[in-house]
């Protein structure tokens, strides 16, 4: 294929690359959006093997279809509940193939040095508009990928070797946090944060580290210098989220989304393929945003998420007065048959009992009988960002009644009963009431303001943040004790 | 510990204060329970009903007094009965300490511990034991009933093949508990309700029970009901003056006047005076529902219906919740019952009495040989009380300044980004020997950036999830590098390149298709 209709293809992609993330601003829209990504896809890859990948088009075909039907039996069989497992594992394959192609260029690069050198020239050697190639016996030799580098002046060898070591850095910090991510997240990882002794040190210090080699690398070092900041990316990637606890995964997730696409975007930049970087910078911009948007929703900075833990506090937490009552099955399904209008607020909690179907169905029953039922979702409730709209959506929850914190906060007066499923800080009111509790500020669902609050919980504990929460004693709340999923078969069995 | 119930000494009592069905949940918390043979024959239990429920029915109140440890009963108990009170038991009835000097002294010399139904405090938490709200509502509902039996016409208006009818008009002095459930019976019988009270704020109660509040133009500062423990305060002379003036001139076209006002330890304030009752039509009727604290009007008779000589029946009963003994003892039982859960906070039939808290110590009169009345006022008032003071809304002028600084941080804000943004690229381009094919490259990097922040912040948040799953889909655009590479000569180049499509291919297929799963379970209802 001509260069120029490559360049064409490529532009028709990215727009529809564009326009693909773009419709994922409403539910209808989003179902044509996502076909518009899979043309894309398939419009720039087959236009690369038409043009400069062509050549071993049986091969590439064979690997695609086997990774292809990996993906696909993945994609069929996860769990809803397992989303932010499958998000982070597939980051680190995305991170591993930018580690992987960074390393083809640069060993490409030192192929070529060995084919100018036969022939007594320098790669991208001649001074001026001239091009060492031209006169590069070799030259009509070389695959595609050579040629492409081979046309390089010096000044863009230099170039294409920051941007390689800039992909390959990133791609391998995506690839082992993932992995610790993954880990964390299917709970095969301790979820708690921790840190090998030296911490933030030892962070720092391979940052450095990297910068040194990588100047090394830039200043003529050879291949062991691009290893050694691969190693060292890799620990960073590891230590980095293994010092970040499990409720702060939402962030951790959507940063290294955020960072494979800037892998891509540097990969973009050494092998001047524009869609790359069109692609990489969209994917690394929308990475950006969720975070943000997390962290905001958690009213902590981004640098105190990826540093682990939280601020120390700054005085002695407000005392709370009140006990906390216990209810029973009986009590609550009698409140919710009296109420009109009942809003759930499901958490992490809710995703680790497997309770939405029966949350759906309790919907459902409760719904039947003309009363008004809608889902308060916290930004940060759930490991990811939107999991609980996902969950309830498996579970067939219409997603007209599923609201934002900042659609129904101001509801809550006027509603009924509130019915909390497993979640804890994202309802905390000391985040508005005690200014010196570690979640001061935070926004939360002011679910206390109903006239009636039930709260599903395991046990007596704290939420993940490890304070206190006075909502449990305030007057109008009840606690039902008990794993989330039989309290609410429990309900459903006296709600028909 | 032993609950035990007596059958009521005082002549046309009725009621009693266990029921079966509180046996039962006295039972859950760990109690056992005795009566005394024919209690609830009045009420229409059976001793049978009651040993079925499991309680151990005894011939006669001494037995009862010698085997529980807690006596409930209805009316306080009369001197001849506390001869029978032993050391350490608990009474529960009703007492009415402020009148019973003499009782509580006695009890005191027994060493009981007494608790008095009708001091229970008015507050939210204690409501399911406030027996007098759950006597007077039953009150309330009989007057009505008890109006209409003696009232010669319909209630609702109708209009027949015989003749209209006009609807009858009602008006409730008092809208308490009581004057709310008359309200509510009136209303629903179909007759034009009229209500008044001293509080102007349960004008709000009033009407939400179909009645139509009676406005008094009067403006006096209030106490505020919430200072009382919801009760009225007495008035003002100036102010009752112009309440009788009202009344006076409703009174030729009332049909049937349910009242129901008192003011707690005194005697119940005269509203319908005689003029008034003379003023009403023959075949009026009068309910006084304060006759037992000497009638809210003027000729009412205590526990007896009579009739004037311009044909205006007045009654005086003081016994309505006996008078639905089935009902009052159900509901009575229910608030002894609760009583006793708040007394077992273990639910392991041991009576904790504590003194702390705010219900039990306002509903003690006698405990550990000291008479504990009158309580000290509660640590929660009855009645939020009413907000003194709004916050002045923000008029049109702040609002509009507001406005304005706003859009000007933001200009400030973006002028500030774009300033910032215009700089680090200039110095970028500016690096010496910075060839422009990189320049052309980043030009796309930046705007892609830019198109990437516009449209990703119009991304629902529902929908963040399959956002991330599409953009992991596409950032396996990587696999175009993989696949410029794969046809190299060198073996380790082509076998990365081969790895990474691999992966890649695994990375598009599963994320475009987990999205498209996921969006296709987002259901409109």
């Amino acid at each position: 294929m001509e260069n120029a209709l490559l360049i064409a293809a490529y532009v028709v992609a990215a727009i529809l690359f564009i326009l693909s993330l773009g419709g994922l601003s409403g539910q209808e829209s989003a179902k044509r959006a996502v076909w518009y990504g899979i043309a894309g896809m398939a419009l720039a890859v087959l236009a690369t093997l038409m043009g400069p990948g062509s050549g071993l088009w049986l091969l590439t075909l064979i690997l695609i279809g086997m990774g292809g039907l990996i993906g696909w039996q993945l994609a069929n069989r996860v769990q809803m509940t397992q989303m932010p497992e499958l998000v982070a594992a597939m980051h680190s394959l995305v991170g591993l193939a930018a580690v992987f192609v960074g390393f083809n260029a640069h060993i490409m690069i030192s192929t070529l040095t060995g084919v100018f050198a036969e022939e007594g020239l320098t790669l991208g050697g001649t001074a001026g508009d001239g091009y060492a190639y031209a006169s590069l016996a070799a030259y009509e030799g070389l695959s595609s990928f050579g040629q492409l580098i081979a046309k390089k002046t010096s000044v863009e060898i230099g170039i294409l070797r920051v941007e390689l070591v800039l992909g390959i850095w990133i791609g391998a910090v995506t690839f082992t946090g993932s992995v610790i991510a993954y880990g964390k997240l299917a709970g095969k990882v301790d979820t708690a944060a921790k840190k090998l002794p030296g911490g933030h040190l030892l962070n720092a210090t391979a940052a450095v580290l990297s910068v040194i080699f990588a100047a090394a690398y830039l200043g003529g070092a050879g291949t062991w210098a691009l290893i050694i900041i691969t190693l060292l990316a890799l620990f960073i990637g590891y230590h980095l989220i293994m010092g970040i606890g499990g409720a702060d995964m939402p962030v951790v997730v959507s940063m290294l989304n955020s960072y494979s696409g800037w892998a891509a975007a540097a990969i973009g930049f050494s092998l001047g393929n524009d869609l790359l970087i069109v692609v990489g910078a969209l994917v690394g911009s929308s990475g950006a945003i969720l975070s943000y948007i997390m962290c905001k929703a958690m009213n902590r900075s981004f640098v105190s998420v990826i540093l682990g833990g939280f601020g120390g506090e700054s005085g002695p937490a407000m005392e709370i007065d009140g006990e906390m009552v216990a209810t029973d099955v009986d009590a609550v399904a009698n409140a919710l048959e009296e109420a009109d209008s009942v809003v759930i607020v499901p958490g992490y909690g809710l995703a680790v009992a497997q309770a939405q179907s029966a949350v759906s169905e309790m919907t459902k029953r409760l719904r039947a009988k003309g009363k008004e039922v809608r889902f308060a979702i916290h930004p940060v409730a759930g490991r990811l960002p939107g999991h609980m709209n996902v969950l309830l959506a498996e579970a067939k929850v219409p997603y007209d009644i599923v609201l934002e914190m900042d659609e129904i906060n101001d509801d809550f007066p006027e509603t009924d009963v509130v019915m909390i499923i497993g979640a804890n800080d994202i309802v905390n009111p000391a985040a508005q009431e005690d200014p010196n509790s570690p979640i001061a500020g935070m926004p939360v669902l002011e679910v206390w303001k109903a006239k009636q609050v039930f709260i599903s919980k395991r046990g007596q504990g704290t939420g993940y943040s490890g304070i206190e929460n006075p909502l449990f004693f305030k007057e109008n709340s009840r606690m039902l004790y008990g794993d989330a999923k039989a309290s609410l078969d429990g309900l459903l069995a006296k709600i028909s | 510990m032993k609950i035990g119930a007596l059958k009521e000494t005082w002549p046309g009592e009725a009621r009693v204060a266990m029921t079966p069905q509180s046996i039962a949940q006295l039972t859950k918390l760990g109690h056992t329970c005795v009566i005394e043979a024919g209690a609830g024959e009045a009420a229409r239990f059976d001793d049978a009903l009651y040993a079925e429920a499991g309680a151990e029915v005894l011939p006669d109140a001494a037995a009862v007094y010698a085997a529980a440890d807690v006596i409930s009963k209805v009316r306080a108990p009369e001197m001849a009965e506390v001869a029978h009170v032993r050391d350490g038991q608990t009474i529960i009835s009703f007492i009415w300490p402020a009148q019973n000097a003499e009782l509580l002294e006695a009890l005191k010399a027994k060493g009981a511990t007494t608790i008095a139904m009708d001091m229970v405090p008015r507050i939210s938490r204690a409501q399911k034991m406030d027996a007098l709200s759950s006597m007077a509502n039953i009150g309330g509902y009989r007057a009505v009933v008890e109006a209409s039996n003696n009232f010669g016409r319909f209630f609702t208006g109708q209009i027949t093949a015989a003749g209209k009818v006009p609807p009858a008009k009602v008006l409730v002095v008092g809208a308490g508990v009581a004057g709310l459930a008359a309200i509510g019976a009136a209303t629903s019988m179909g007759a034009i309700t009229y209500a008044f009270d001293v509080r102007p704020e349960v004008a709000e109660q009033i009407e939400s029970m179909g009645a139509e509040f009676v406005f008094l133009d009067f403006d006096e500062e209030q106490t505020d009901g919430a200072e009382t423990g919801g009760y009225a305060a007495p008035s003002s002379p100036e102010f009752r003056e112009k309440q009788l003036e009202k009344f006076r001139e409703l009174a030729p076209e009332i049909d049937i006047v349910i009242t129901t006002a008192l003011i707690p330890g005194r005697d119940a304030p005269v509203l319908w005076t005689k003029d008034m009752v003379e003023a009403m039509k023959p075949g009026s009727v009068i309910v006084d529902l304060a006759a037992e604290k000497g009638g809210n009007c003027e000729l009412t008779v205590e526990g007896e219906k009579i009739e004037t000589a311009n044909g205006v029946t007045i009654v005086g009963y003081t016994d309505l919740p006996s008078r639905m003994a089935t009902q009052s003892s159900t509901l009575y039982a229910t608030n002894i019952r609760h009583m006793m859960d708040d007394l077992t906070p273990e639910k392991d039939g041991v009576i904790n009495h504590n003194m702390e808290d705010d219900v039990i110590r306002g509903a003690t009169v006698t405990h550990a040989g000291e008479i504990t009345f009158p309580p000290p006022p509660p640590k929660t008032k009855a009645i939020a009380a009413v907000k003194k003071e709004k916050v002045p809304e923000p008029t049109a002028e702040e609002l509009r300044a507001a406005e304005v600084a706003a859009f000007k941080q933001q200009t400030k804000t973006q002028v500030g980004l774009l300033a910032g943004g215009a700089a680090l690229l200039l110095l970028i381009g500016s690096i010496p020997g910075m060839p422009a094919s990189f320049m052309q490259h980043f030009i796309v990097f930046v705007l892609s950036v830019f198109i990437g922040f516009q449209v990703i912040w119009n991304v629902s948040h529902s929908l963040h999830t399959p956002l991330m799953a599409v953009t992991n889909a596409i950032s396996s655009i990587i696999i175009l590098g993989a696949l410029v590479q794969v046809g190299s000569s060198s073996g380790l180049i082509a076998l990365l390149a081969a790895l990474a499509i691999f992966m890649c291919g695994i990375n598009i297929f599963g994320g475009f298709m987990v999205t498209r799963r996921m969006l296709a379970m987002f259901q409109k209802s």
